[in-house]
Protein backbone atom coordinates (compact mmCIF):
# COMPACT_ATOMS: atom_id res chain seq x y z
CA UNK A 1 0.00 0.00 0.00
CA UNK A 2 2.96 2.03 0.86
CA UNK A 3 4.02 1.59 -3.12
CA UNK A 4 1.22 2.33 -4.36
CA UNK A 5 0.85 5.81 -2.49
CA UNK A 6 3.63 6.82 -3.30
CA UNK A 7 4.03 6.31 -6.99
CA UNK A 8 0.64 8.05 -6.60
CA UNK A 9 1.46 10.69 -5.19
CA UNK A 10 4.39 10.75 -7.70
CA UNK A 11 1.63 11.22 -10.50
CA UNK A 12 -0.43 13.77 -8.20
CA UNK A 13 2.99 15.57 -7.92
CA UNK A 14 3.82 15.90 -11.66
CA UNK A 15 0.44 16.88 -12.51
CA UNK A 16 0.12 20.01 -10.66
CA UNK A 17 3.78 21.10 -10.89
CA UNK A 18 3.10 20.79 -14.92
CA UNK A 19 0.15 23.00 -16.86
CA UNK A 20 -1.59 19.88 -17.05
CA UNK A 21 -3.92 19.88 -13.82
CA UNK A 22 -4.32 23.91 -14.38
CA UNK A 23 -4.86 23.68 -18.06
CA UNK A 24 -7.50 20.64 -17.80
CA UNK A 25 -9.23 22.38 -14.77
CA UNK A 26 -9.38 25.39 -16.54
CA UNK A 27 -10.89 23.88 -19.82
CA UNK A 28 -13.19 21.91 -17.58
CA UNK A 29 -14.35 24.49 -15.58
CA UNK A 30 -15.10 27.23 -18.44
CA UNK A 31 -17.02 24.48 -20.53
CA UNK A 32 -19.28 23.03 -17.84
CA UNK A 33 -19.15 27.20 -16.25
CA UNK A 34 -20.46 27.90 -20.15
CA UNK A 35 -23.17 25.01 -20.21
CA UNK A 36 -24.30 25.28 -16.24
CA UNK A 37 -24.87 29.02 -17.23
CA UNK A 38 -27.36 27.87 -20.39
CA UNK A 39 -28.91 25.08 -18.48
CA UNK A 40 -29.67 27.89 -15.78
CA UNK A 41 -31.06 30.52 -17.88
CA UNK A 42 -33.09 27.95 -19.69
CA UNK A 43 -34.30 26.84 -17.01
CA UNK A 44 -35.25 30.88 -15.72
CA UNK A 45 -37.09 31.22 -18.96
CA UNK A 46 -39.16 28.07 -18.79
CA UNK A 47 -40.02 29.01 -15.38
CA UNK A 48 -41.52 32.34 -16.35
CA UNK A 49 -43.32 30.92 -19.47
CA UNK A 50 -45.50 28.74 -17.07
CA UNK A 51 -45.79 31.55 -14.69
CA UNK A 52 -47.53 33.18 -17.73
CA UNK A 53 -49.67 30.56 -18.53
CA UNK A 54 -50.71 30.10 -14.69
CA UNK A 55 -49.20 26.17 -14.82
CA UNK A 56 -47.20 27.04 -11.53
CA UNK A 57 -49.93 25.78 -8.98
CA UNK A 58 -47.38 26.99 -6.40
CA UNK A 59 -44.79 24.77 -7.37
CA UNK A 60 -41.86 25.44 -9.82
CA UNK A 61 -40.41 23.42 -12.05
CA UNK A 62 -38.11 20.58 -11.08
CA UNK A 63 -34.25 21.49 -10.43
CA UNK A 64 -32.85 18.37 -10.72
CA UNK A 65 -34.19 17.84 -13.96
CA UNK A 66 -33.83 20.41 -15.77
CA UNK A 67 -30.15 21.48 -14.56
CA UNK A 68 -28.33 18.89 -12.39
CA UNK A 69 -29.34 15.91 -14.71
CA UNK A 70 -28.68 17.40 -18.34
CA UNK A 71 -25.13 18.43 -16.78
CA UNK A 72 -23.87 15.04 -16.21
CA UNK A 73 -25.98 13.48 -18.84
CA UNK A 74 -25.00 15.80 -21.76
CA UNK A 75 -21.95 17.70 -20.64
CA UNK A 76 -19.95 15.79 -18.23
CA UNK A 77 -19.63 12.90 -20.62
CA UNK A 78 -18.59 14.55 -23.61
CA UNK A 79 -16.15 17.06 -22.51
CA UNK A 80 -14.31 13.56 -19.92
CA UNK A 81 -14.19 12.13 -23.67
CA UNK A 82 -12.29 14.98 -25.10
CA UNK A 83 -10.20 16.52 -21.72
CA UNK A 84 -9.54 12.41 -20.23
CA UNK A 85 -6.88 11.50 -22.57
CA UNK A 86 -4.54 14.72 -21.34
CA UNK A 87 -4.66 13.19 -18.88
CA UNK A 88 -4.16 10.04 -19.05
CA UNK A 89 -1.83 9.74 -22.02
CA UNK A 90 1.31 10.71 -20.31
CA UNK A 91 1.16 8.12 -17.48
CA UNK A 92 3.38 5.10 -19.51
CA UNK A 93 4.25 7.17 -22.37
CA UNK A 94 6.25 9.72 -20.36
CA UNK A 95 7.89 6.79 -18.58
CA UNK A 96 9.12 4.71 -21.54
CA UNK A 97 10.20 7.61 -23.41
CA UNK A 98 12.64 9.22 -20.18
CA UNK A 99 13.52 5.94 -19.47
CA UNK A 100 12.26 6.50 -15.66
CA UNK A 101 10.17 2.73 -16.61
CA UNK A 102 13.45 1.13 -15.75
CA UNK A 103 13.93 2.76 -12.39
CA UNK A 104 10.01 1.49 -11.36
CA UNK A 105 10.24 -1.80 -13.00
CA UNK A 106 14.06 -2.43 -11.10
CA UNK A 107 12.54 -0.98 -7.50
CA UNK A 108 11.08 -3.31 -4.93
CA UNK A 109 7.71 -2.71 -6.54
CA UNK A 110 5.08 -5.33 -8.27
CA UNK A 111 3.78 -4.17 -11.71
CA UNK A 112 0.58 -4.05 -10.05
CA UNK A 113 1.51 -1.85 -7.48
CA UNK A 114 2.68 0.49 -9.82
CA UNK A 115 -0.50 0.36 -12.00
CA UNK A 116 -2.54 1.09 -9.27
CA UNK A 117 -0.18 3.90 -7.76
CA UNK A 118 -0.66 5.55 -11.17
CA UNK A 119 -4.31 5.06 -11.70
CA UNK A 120 -4.51 5.94 -8.50
CA UNK A 121 -2.87 9.60 -9.00
CA UNK A 122 -4.92 9.93 -12.29
CA UNK A 123 -7.97 9.27 -10.66
CA UNK A 124 -7.28 11.91 -8.17
CA UNK A 125 -6.90 14.40 -10.89
CA UNK A 126 -9.93 13.44 -12.09
CA UNK A 127 -11.90 14.06 -8.42
CA UNK A 128 -10.68 17.17 -9.19
CA UNK A 129 -12.11 18.04 -12.32
CA UNK A 130 -15.63 16.69 -10.69
CA UNK A 131 -14.90 18.80 -8.02
CA UNK A 132 -15.68 21.59 -10.41
CA UNK A 133 -18.54 20.53 -11.24
CA UNK A 134 -19.98 20.37 -7.60
CA UNK A 135 -18.99 23.65 -7.09
CA UNK A 136 -21.37 24.89 -9.59
CA UNK A 137 -24.04 22.53 -8.22
CA UNK A 138 -23.54 23.91 -4.82
CA UNK A 139 -24.90 27.08 -6.04
CA UNK A 140 -28.26 26.00 -6.72
CA UNK A 141 -28.38 25.27 -3.26
CA UNK A 142 -28.37 28.66 -2.79
CA UNK A 143 -30.90 29.65 -5.25
CA UNK A 144 -33.19 26.75 -5.29
CA UNK A 145 -34.07 23.37 -3.33
CA UNK A 146 -32.42 20.69 -5.90
CA UNK A 147 -33.15 17.54 -4.17
CA UNK A 148 -29.58 16.22 -2.81
CA UNK A 149 -29.98 12.66 -3.22
CA UNK A 150 -30.35 12.23 -6.65
CA UNK A 151 -26.40 13.46 -6.42
CA UNK A 152 -25.03 10.78 -4.85
CA UNK A 153 -25.38 8.42 -7.61
CA UNK A 154 -24.80 11.00 -10.28
CA UNK A 155 -21.11 11.48 -8.45
CA UNK A 156 -20.69 7.98 -7.99
CA UNK A 157 -21.79 7.37 -11.57
CA UNK A 158 -19.57 9.61 -12.92
CA UNK A 159 -16.64 8.61 -10.72
CA UNK A 160 -17.02 5.16 -12.24
CA UNK A 161 -17.60 6.52 -15.63
CA UNK A 162 -14.39 8.66 -15.78
CA UNK A 163 -12.41 6.02 -13.57
CA UNK A 164 -13.20 3.17 -16.75
CA UNK A 165 -12.11 5.82 -19.01
CA UNK A 166 -8.60 6.19 -16.88
CA UNK A 167 -8.40 2.98 -16.67
CA UNK A 168 -8.42 2.18 -21.28
CA UNK A 169 -6.86 5.49 -21.37
CA UNK A 170 -3.92 4.15 -18.90
CA UNK A 171 -3.71 0.74 -20.98
CA UNK A 172 -3.31 2.62 -24.24
CA UNK A 173 -0.44 4.65 -22.65
CA UNK A 174 1.60 1.80 -22.38
CA UNK A 175 1.06 0.54 -25.66
CA UNK A 176 3.68 3.51 -26.61
CA UNK A 177 6.41 5.69 -26.12
CA UNK A 178 4.76 8.74 -27.73
CA UNK A 179 2.34 10.42 -25.84
CA UNK A 180 0.61 12.43 -28.87
CA UNK A 181 0.00 8.44 -30.26
CA UNK A 182 -1.44 7.63 -26.91
CA UNK A 183 -3.50 10.65 -26.50
CA UNK A 184 -4.85 10.39 -30.13
CA UNK A 185 -5.55 6.85 -29.78
CA UNK A 186 -7.30 7.20 -26.57
CA UNK A 187 -9.80 10.28 -27.80
CA UNK A 188 -10.65 7.66 -30.80
CA UNK A 189 -11.58 4.66 -28.91
CA UNK A 190 -13.25 6.93 -26.22
CA UNK A 191 -15.27 8.77 -28.92
CA UNK A 192 -15.96 5.33 -30.40
CA UNK A 193 -17.30 3.90 -27.10
CA UNK A 194 -19.46 7.03 -26.91
CA UNK A 195 -21.00 6.21 -29.69
CA UNK A 196 -21.45 2.46 -29.35
CA UNK A 197 -24.90 2.73 -28.53
CA UNK A 198 -26.02 3.92 -31.89
CA UNK A 199 -25.91 0.37 -33.14
CA UNK A 200 -29.13 -0.47 -31.11
CA UNK A 201 -30.74 2.26 -32.56
CA UNK A 202 -30.42 -0.46 -35.74
CA UNK A 203 -30.29 -4.10 -34.81
CA UNK A 204 -32.79 -5.60 -32.94
CA UNK A 205 -33.33 -9.22 -31.46
CA UNK A 206 -29.64 -10.93 -29.28
CA UNK A 207 -27.02 -9.16 -30.84
CA UNK A 208 -28.56 -5.65 -30.47
CA UNK A 209 -29.22 -6.68 -26.50
CA UNK A 210 -25.79 -7.25 -26.26
CA UNK A 211 -24.51 -4.78 -28.15
CA UNK A 212 -26.45 -2.21 -25.97
CA UNK A 213 -25.53 -4.09 -22.70
CA UNK A 214 -21.75 -3.48 -23.99
CA UNK A 215 -22.69 0.15 -24.81
CA UNK A 216 -20.56 2.57 -22.94
CA UNK A 217 -22.29 5.45 -21.90
CA UNK A 218 -26.08 3.75 -21.94
CA UNK A 219 -24.85 2.81 -18.42
CA UNK A 220 -24.59 6.41 -17.35
CA UNK A 221 -28.39 6.93 -17.77
CA UNK A 222 -29.20 5.33 -14.54
CA UNK A 223 -26.68 6.92 -12.68
CA UNK A 224 -27.74 10.49 -14.34
CA UNK A 225 -31.62 9.99 -13.23
CA UNK A 226 -29.94 9.41 -9.25
CA UNK A 227 -30.62 5.73 -9.55
CA UNK A 228 -27.89 3.04 -9.06
CA UNK A 229 -28.66 -0.24 -10.59
CA UNK A 230 -25.61 -3.15 -10.09
CA UNK A 231 -25.61 -3.77 -13.44
CA UNK A 232 -24.12 -0.54 -14.25
CA UNK A 233 -22.12 -0.78 -11.23
CA UNK A 234 -20.91 -4.27 -12.21
CA UNK A 235 -20.23 -2.82 -15.94
CA UNK A 236 -18.44 -0.62 -15.07
CA UNK A 237 -15.98 -1.77 -12.40
CA UNK A 238 -15.66 -4.36 -14.98
CA UNK A 239 -14.28 -2.24 -17.48
CA UNK A 240 -11.65 -0.30 -14.71
CA UNK A 241 -10.63 -4.09 -14.30
CA UNK A 242 -10.02 -5.42 -17.51
CA UNK A 243 -8.22 -2.30 -18.11
CA UNK A 244 -5.70 -2.58 -15.24
CA UNK A 245 -5.57 -6.49 -16.38
CA UNK A 246 -4.74 -4.91 -20.10
CA UNK A 247 -2.24 -2.85 -18.25
CA UNK A 248 -0.57 -5.29 -16.39
CA UNK A 249 -0.33 -7.45 -19.33
CA UNK A 250 1.87 -4.35 -21.26
CA UNK A 251 3.56 -3.83 -18.75
CA UNK A 252 4.67 -7.37 -18.61
CA UNK A 253 5.62 -7.24 -22.41
CA UNK A 254 7.73 -4.20 -21.54
CA UNK A 255 10.22 -6.11 -19.87
CA UNK A 256 12.55 -7.83 -22.38
CA UNK A 257 12.26 -5.21 -24.80
CA UNK A 258 16.16 -3.90 -25.53
CA UNK B 1 27.21 -12.43 -4.25
CA UNK B 2 26.77 -12.14 -7.99
CA UNK B 3 26.31 -15.80 -9.77
CA UNK B 4 25.80 -16.10 -13.23
CA UNK B 5 25.64 -19.29 -15.11
CA UNK B 6 24.72 -19.95 -18.60
CA UNK B 7 23.20 -16.83 -19.40
CA UNK B 8 21.56 -16.53 -22.69
CA UNK B 9 19.33 -14.17 -23.89
CA UNK B 10 17.90 -13.54 -27.05
CA UNK B 11 15.66 -10.72 -28.22
CA UNK B 12 13.70 -12.80 -30.95
CA UNK B 13 16.12 -14.40 -33.47
CA UNK B 14 19.39 -11.88 -32.49
CA UNK B 15 21.57 -13.18 -29.61
CA UNK B 16 22.12 -10.88 -27.33
CA UNK B 17 24.08 -12.55 -24.90
CA UNK B 18 25.43 -16.27 -25.49
CA UNK B 19 25.98 -18.56 -22.71
CA UNK B 20 27.96 -15.79 -20.36
CA UNK B 21 28.83 -17.12 -16.57
CA UNK B 22 31.06 -15.51 -14.36
CA UNK B 23 30.38 -14.31 -10.74
CA UNK B 24 31.68 -11.34 -8.24
CA UNK B 25 32.42 -11.83 -4.16
CA UNK B 26 31.20 -9.78 -1.97
CA UNK B 27 32.84 -6.26 -1.63
CA UNK B 28 34.49 -6.86 -4.89
CA UNK B 29 34.50 -4.23 -7.89
CA UNK B 30 34.07 -6.08 -11.10
CA UNK B 31 34.24 -4.43 -14.57
CA UNK B 32 32.49 -5.45 -17.42
CA UNK B 33 34.37 -4.22 -20.72
CA UNK B 34 32.83 -4.57 -24.28
CA UNK B 35 32.67 -2.68 -26.90
CA UNK B 36 29.10 -1.14 -27.32
CA UNK B 37 26.42 -3.91 -28.55
CA UNK B 38 28.81 -6.32 -26.87
CA UNK B 39 25.56 -7.24 -24.46
CA UNK B 40 26.89 -5.59 -21.07
CA UNK B 41 23.41 -3.40 -20.77
CA UNK B 42 21.75 -6.73 -21.50
CA UNK B 43 23.47 -8.55 -18.54
CA UNK B 44 23.01 -5.86 -15.99
CA UNK B 45 19.65 -5.66 -17.26
CA UNK B 46 19.34 -9.38 -16.26
CA UNK B 47 20.70 -9.01 -13.12
CA UNK B 48 18.47 -6.61 -12.02
CA UNK B 49 15.60 -7.91 -12.18
CA UNK B 50 14.54 -6.02 -15.12
CA UNK B 51 14.68 -8.88 -18.25
CA UNK B 52 14.30 -12.02 -17.97
CA UNK B 53 16.65 -14.89 -19.37
CA UNK B 54 15.99 -16.81 -21.95
CA UNK B 55 18.57 -19.51 -20.57
CA UNK B 56 20.74 -20.37 -17.67
CA UNK B 57 20.45 -18.55 -14.24
CA UNK B 58 21.47 -15.91 -12.17
CA UNK B 59 21.65 -15.66 -8.99
CA UNK B 60 22.26 -12.11 -6.57
CA UNK B 61 23.13 -12.16 -2.75
CA UNK B 62 21.26 -15.89 -3.00
CA UNK B 63 18.56 -14.93 -4.72
CA UNK B 64 17.27 -16.32 -7.90
CA UNK B 65 16.30 -13.28 -9.91
CA UNK B 66 13.92 -14.55 -11.98
CA UNK B 67 11.72 -16.24 -8.94
CA UNK B 68 12.38 -13.70 -6.44
CA UNK B 69 12.26 -10.54 -8.02
CA UNK B 70 11.81 -8.26 -5.09
CA UNK B 71 14.23 -9.94 -3.02
CA UNK B 72 16.80 -9.15 -5.76
CA UNK B 73 15.53 -5.76 -6.01
CA UNK B 74 15.60 -4.74 -2.90
CA UNK B 75 19.45 -5.57 -2.89
CA UNK B 76 20.60 -3.77 -5.90
CA UNK B 77 21.17 -0.31 -6.38
CA UNK B 78 20.85 0.44 -10.40
CA UNK B 79 21.88 3.41 -12.84
CA UNK B 80 21.40 2.26 -16.58
CA UNK B 81 22.87 4.20 -18.90
CA UNK B 82 20.46 7.13 -19.16
CA UNK B 83 19.98 8.23 -15.22
CA UNK B 84 16.52 7.31 -15.38
CA UNK B 85 15.69 10.94 -13.45
CA UNK B 86 11.85 12.64 -13.39
CA UNK B 87 13.48 16.16 -15.10
CA UNK B 88 10.48 18.27 -13.51
CA UNK B 89 11.06 17.13 -10.43
CA UNK B 90 13.78 18.63 -7.93
CA UNK B 91 16.84 16.26 -6.54
CA UNK B 92 15.10 16.31 -3.38
CA UNK B 93 11.84 15.60 -4.66
CA UNK B 94 13.25 13.08 -6.64
CA UNK B 95 15.35 11.22 -4.12
CA UNK B 96 12.64 11.27 -1.80
CA UNK B 97 10.34 9.12 -4.37
CA UNK B 98 13.29 6.59 -4.86
CA UNK B 99 13.51 6.32 -1.41
CA UNK B 100 9.98 5.34 -0.64
CA UNK B 101 10.05 3.30 -3.71
CA UNK B 102 12.92 1.45 -2.94
CA UNK B 103 11.73 0.65 0.58
CA UNK B 104 13.98 3.17 2.82
CA UNK B 105 11.75 3.26 6.59
CA UNK B 106 9.61 6.02 6.68
CA UNK B 107 11.48 7.78 9.36
CA UNK B 108 14.68 7.70 7.48
CA UNK B 109 13.65 8.78 4.23
CA UNK B 110 15.13 12.43 5.15
CA UNK B 111 17.87 11.21 6.54
CA UNK B 112 19.25 8.91 3.62
CA UNK B 113 18.46 11.79 1.30
CA UNK B 114 20.31 14.45 3.33
CA UNK B 115 23.40 11.52 3.45
CA UNK B 116 23.53 10.51 -0.27
CA UNK B 117 23.03 13.98 -1.36
CA UNK B 118 26.02 14.79 0.54
CA UNK B 119 28.04 11.81 -0.31
CA UNK B 120 26.97 11.68 -3.91
CA UNK B 121 27.85 16.03 -4.29
CA UNK B 122 24.66 16.91 -5.42
CA UNK B 123 23.36 18.85 -1.95
CA UNK B 124 24.02 22.39 -3.37
CA UNK B 125 21.63 21.97 -6.10
CA UNK B 126 19.14 19.67 -4.35
CA UNK B 127 16.41 22.63 -4.35
CA UNK B 128 16.69 22.66 -8.61
CA UNK B 129 15.03 20.87 -10.73
CA UNK B 130 16.72 17.86 -12.26
CA UNK B 131 16.04 19.09 -16.01
CA UNK B 132 17.88 22.29 -15.41
CA UNK B 133 21.03 20.30 -14.54
CA UNK B 134 24.01 19.23 -16.06
CA UNK B 135 24.64 15.98 -17.95
CA UNK B 136 27.77 15.18 -14.46
CA UNK B 137 24.74 16.78 -12.11
CA UNK B 138 22.50 14.26 -13.56
CA UNK B 139 24.79 11.26 -13.34
CA UNK B 140 25.02 11.65 -9.89
CA UNK B 141 21.60 12.21 -8.71
CA UNK B 142 21.06 8.72 -10.78
CA UNK B 143 23.99 7.44 -8.99
CA UNK B 144 22.57 8.94 -5.35
CA UNK B 145 19.44 7.32 -6.32
CA UNK B 146 21.01 3.58 -6.95
CA UNK B 147 22.63 3.83 -3.63
CA UNK B 148 19.85 5.36 -1.92
CA UNK B 149 18.83 2.16 -0.29
CA UNK B 150 22.24 1.12 0.96
CA UNK B 151 22.14 -1.94 -1.07
CA UNK B 152 24.71 -4.78 -1.16
CA UNK B 153 24.98 -4.65 -5.18
CA UNK B 154 25.58 -1.61 -6.94
CA UNK B 155 25.12 -2.61 -11.13
CA UNK B 156 26.30 0.83 -13.09
CA UNK B 157 26.20 1.01 -16.56
CA UNK B 158 28.93 2.98 -17.58
CA UNK B 159 29.03 5.40 -14.58
CA UNK B 160 31.66 7.93 -15.99
CA UNK B 161 30.15 8.69 -19.06
CA UNK B 162 29.16 12.61 -20.21
CA UNK B 163 31.51 13.80 -17.22
CA UNK B 164 34.30 16.19 -16.92
CA UNK B 165 37.73 15.25 -15.79
CA UNK B 166 37.39 15.70 -12.86
CA UNK B 167 33.72 14.45 -12.44
CA UNK B 168 35.30 11.12 -13.94
CA UNK B 169 37.71 10.97 -11.09
CA UNK B 170 35.73 11.94 -7.87
CA UNK B 171 33.12 9.37 -9.30
CA UNK B 172 35.87 6.79 -9.49
CA UNK B 173 36.73 7.73 -5.83
CA UNK B 174 33.33 7.44 -4.52
CA UNK B 175 33.27 3.93 -6.56
CA UNK B 176 36.82 2.40 -5.49
CA UNK B 177 35.15 3.61 -1.57
CA UNK B 178 33.15 1.53 -1.81
CA UNK B 179 35.55 -1.37 -2.55
CA UNK B 180 35.05 -3.78 0.60
CA UNK B 181 31.45 -2.71 1.65
CA UNK B 182 29.36 -3.24 -1.70
CA UNK B 183 29.62 -5.37 -4.91
CA UNK B 184 29.99 -3.07 -7.49
CA UNK B 185 29.63 -4.45 -11.32
CA UNK B 186 30.27 -1.22 -13.37
CA UNK B 187 30.26 -1.63 -17.13
CA UNK B 188 32.54 0.52 -19.66
CA UNK B 189 34.40 0.97 -23.03
CA UNK B 190 36.81 3.14 -21.64
CA UNK B 191 39.60 0.84 -20.50
CA UNK B 192 41.60 3.35 -18.29
CA UNK B 193 38.44 3.23 -16.18
CA UNK B 194 38.90 -0.29 -15.37
CA UNK B 195 42.54 -0.78 -14.69
CA UNK B 196 41.95 2.39 -12.32
CA UNK B 197 38.45 0.94 -10.35
CA UNK B 198 38.41 -2.48 -10.82
CA UNK B 199 39.79 -5.17 -9.32
CA UNK B 200 38.83 -7.85 -11.46
CA UNK B 201 37.47 -7.67 -15.39
CA UNK B 202 35.06 -9.39 -17.56
CA UNK B 203 35.90 -8.59 -21.17
CA UNK B 204 32.51 -9.55 -23.46
CA UNK B 205 32.27 -9.72 -27.04
CA UNK B 206 29.53 -10.33 -29.09
CA UNK B 207 27.41 -11.64 -26.07
CA UNK B 208 30.29 -13.75 -25.27
CA UNK B 209 33.37 -13.70 -22.10
CA UNK B 210 36.65 -13.54 -24.06
CA UNK B 211 38.84 -12.89 -21.22
CA UNK B 212 38.42 -12.71 -17.28
CA UNK B 213 41.01 -11.79 -14.39
CA UNK B 214 42.92 -9.11 -13.02
CA UNK B 215 43.70 -6.20 -15.10
CA UNK B 216 47.37 -7.20 -14.83
CA UNK B 217 47.10 -10.61 -14.87
CA UNK B 218 45.62 -9.87 -18.14
CA UNK B 219 47.62 -7.46 -19.41
CA UNK B 220 50.42 -10.64 -18.54
CA UNK B 221 48.64 -12.84 -19.80
CA UNK B 222 47.89 -11.21 -23.15
CA UNK B 223 51.27 -9.63 -23.91
CA UNK B 224 52.91 -11.26 -27.12
CA UNK B 225 56.32 -8.45 -27.58
CA UNK B 226 58.79 -7.18 -25.15
CA UNK B 227 58.59 -4.03 -27.02
CA UNK B 228 61.23 -1.39 -27.22
CA UNK B 229 61.36 2.07 -28.75
CA UNK B 230 64.75 3.48 -29.45
CA UNK B 231 65.63 6.98 -30.96
CA UNK B 232 68.67 8.21 -31.58
CA UNK B 233 70.69 10.88 -33.92
CA UNK B 234 72.91 8.76 -36.58
CA UNK B 235 73.41 6.99 -39.80
CA UNK B 236 69.83 5.13 -40.00
CA UNK B 237 71.08 1.80 -41.69
CA UNK B 238 74.21 1.44 -39.35
CA UNK B 239 71.97 1.59 -36.44
CA UNK B 240 69.79 -0.69 -37.20
CA UNK B 241 72.41 -3.22 -37.91
CA UNK B 242 74.21 -2.82 -34.45
CA UNK B 243 70.91 -3.06 -33.14
CA UNK B 244 70.46 -6.17 -34.76
CA UNK B 245 73.51 -7.55 -33.59
CA UNK B 246 72.31 -6.97 -30.16
CA UNK B 247 71.55 -10.71 -27.75
CA UNK B 248 68.04 -11.39 -27.67
CA UNK B 249 66.64 -9.09 -30.46
CA UNK B 250 64.70 -10.79 -32.48
CA UNK B 251 63.79 -8.03 -35.53
CA UNK B 252 64.52 -4.18 -35.76
CA UNK B 253 62.24 -2.14 -37.43
CA UNK B 254 62.90 1.21 -38.87
CA UNK B 255 59.56 3.64 -38.00
CA UNK B 256 61.10 7.24 -39.43
CA UNK B 257 63.28 9.77 -39.03
CA UNK B 258 62.20 13.29 -38.41
CA UNK B 259 64.63 16.21 -37.64
CA UNK B 260 67.63 13.36 -38.43
CA UNK B 261 66.38 11.26 -35.43
CA UNK B 262 65.59 7.85 -36.08
CA UNK B 263 63.40 6.02 -34.36
CA UNK B 264 63.60 1.85 -34.45
CA UNK B 265 61.09 -0.65 -32.83
CA UNK B 266 63.37 -3.56 -31.23
CA UNK B 267 61.21 -7.04 -31.17
CA UNK B 268 63.44 -9.10 -28.40
CA UNK B 269 63.09 -12.72 -27.22
CA UNK B 270 60.51 -13.43 -24.54
CA UNK B 271 61.81 -13.11 -20.96
CA UNK B 272 64.67 -10.90 -22.06
CA UNK B 273 65.73 -7.14 -21.15
CA UNK B 274 67.48 -5.88 -23.72
CA UNK B 275 67.49 -2.03 -23.12
CA UNK B 276 70.80 -1.78 -20.95
CA UNK B 277 72.09 -3.60 -23.76
CA UNK B 278 70.70 -1.37 -26.63
CA UNK B 279 71.90 1.39 -24.95
CA UNK B 280 75.22 0.47 -24.60
CA UNK B 281 75.14 -0.65 -28.54
CA UNK B 282 74.23 2.48 -29.41
CA UNK B 283 76.43 5.03 -26.98
CA UNK B 284 79.53 2.60 -27.61
CA UNK B 285 79.31 3.86 -31.50
CA UNK B 286 78.86 7.50 -30.23
CA UNK B 287 75.74 8.31 -32.04
CA UNK B 288 73.47 10.03 -29.52
CA UNK B 289 70.59 8.53 -27.98
CA UNK B 290 67.37 10.33 -27.16
CA UNK B 291 64.99 8.35 -26.15
CA UNK B 292 64.67 4.48 -24.49
CA UNK B 293 61.31 3.26 -23.93
CA UNK B 294 59.61 -0.03 -23.53
CA UNK B 295 56.55 0.02 -25.18
CA UNK B 296 54.00 -2.48 -23.60
CA UNK B 297 50.93 -3.80 -24.83
CA UNK B 298 48.39 -1.31 -22.84
CA UNK B 299 45.14 -2.35 -21.82
CA UNK B 300 43.82 -0.44 -25.41
CA UNK B 301 45.77 -3.10 -27.21
CA UNK B 302 44.63 -6.02 -25.48
CA UNK B 303 41.07 -5.05 -25.73
CA UNK B 304 41.37 -4.70 -28.97
CA UNK B 305 43.05 -8.56 -29.57
CA UNK B 306 40.22 -9.38 -27.80
CA UNK B 307 37.01 -8.13 -29.59
CA UNK B 308 38.70 -8.42 -32.75
CA UNK B 309 36.91 -11.56 -34.19
CA UNK B 310 39.33 -14.17 -35.38
CA UNK B 311 40.56 -13.70 -31.94
CA UNK B 312 37.34 -14.60 -30.01
CA UNK B 313 37.71 -18.22 -31.04
CA UNK B 314 41.15 -18.87 -29.87
CA UNK B 315 43.00 -15.53 -28.44
CA UNK B 316 45.27 -17.88 -26.38
CA UNK B 317 46.80 -19.78 -29.25
CA UNK B 318 46.93 -16.82 -31.70
CA UNK B 319 48.69 -15.01 -29.27
CA UNK B 320 51.35 -17.84 -28.40
CA UNK B 321 51.44 -18.01 -32.10
CA UNK B 322 52.72 -14.35 -33.24
CA UNK B 323 54.47 -13.36 -29.93
CA UNK B 324 57.85 -15.23 -29.21
CA UNK B 325 58.67 -12.92 -26.47
CA UNK B 326 58.69 -11.34 -22.99
CA UNK B 327 57.84 -9.62 -19.53
CA UNK B 328 54.83 -8.12 -18.78
CA UNK B 329 54.53 -4.50 -18.81
CA UNK B 330 51.76 -2.40 -16.84
CA UNK B 331 49.52 -1.37 -18.62
CA UNK B 332 50.14 2.61 -19.44
CA UNK B 333 48.53 4.32 -17.00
Amino acid sequence: MRNILAIAGKEIQTYFTSPIAYLVLTIYAALCGFFFYSFVATYVVQMFRMMEMGQMAGQSPNINTWIVRPLFEGVLTVVLLLLLPLVTMRLFAEERKSGTIELLLTSPVTELQIILGKFLGALTLYIAILAVTFIDIGMLFFYGNPDAKPLIAQALGALLFGGALLSLGMWISSLTRNQIIAGAVSLAVFLLLYVFDWVTSYSSGPVGRVMSYMAFVTHFDNFSKGVIDSTDLVYYLSVIVLGIFLTSRSVEALKGRP
Amino acid sequence: MIEVQQLTKRYGPTLAVSDISFEAKKGEILGFLGPNGAGKTTTMRILTGYLPPSEGTARVAGFDVVTEPLEVKRRVGYLPELPPVYTDMTVTEYLTFVAKIKGVPRGDVKKRVDEISEKCAVAHVRTRQIGKLSKGYRQRVGLAQAMIHNPEVLVLDEPTAGLDPKQIIETRELIRGMAGQRTVILSTHILPEVSKTCERVVVINAGRVVAEGKPEELTRRLQGFETVLVTAEGPAGAIKEKLERVGGVNLVEFQGEPDGRATFEVHAEKGRDVRAELARAVVESQWRLYELRASGMSLEDIFLKLTTQDLVEGHAASAAAEAPTSEPEQPSQ
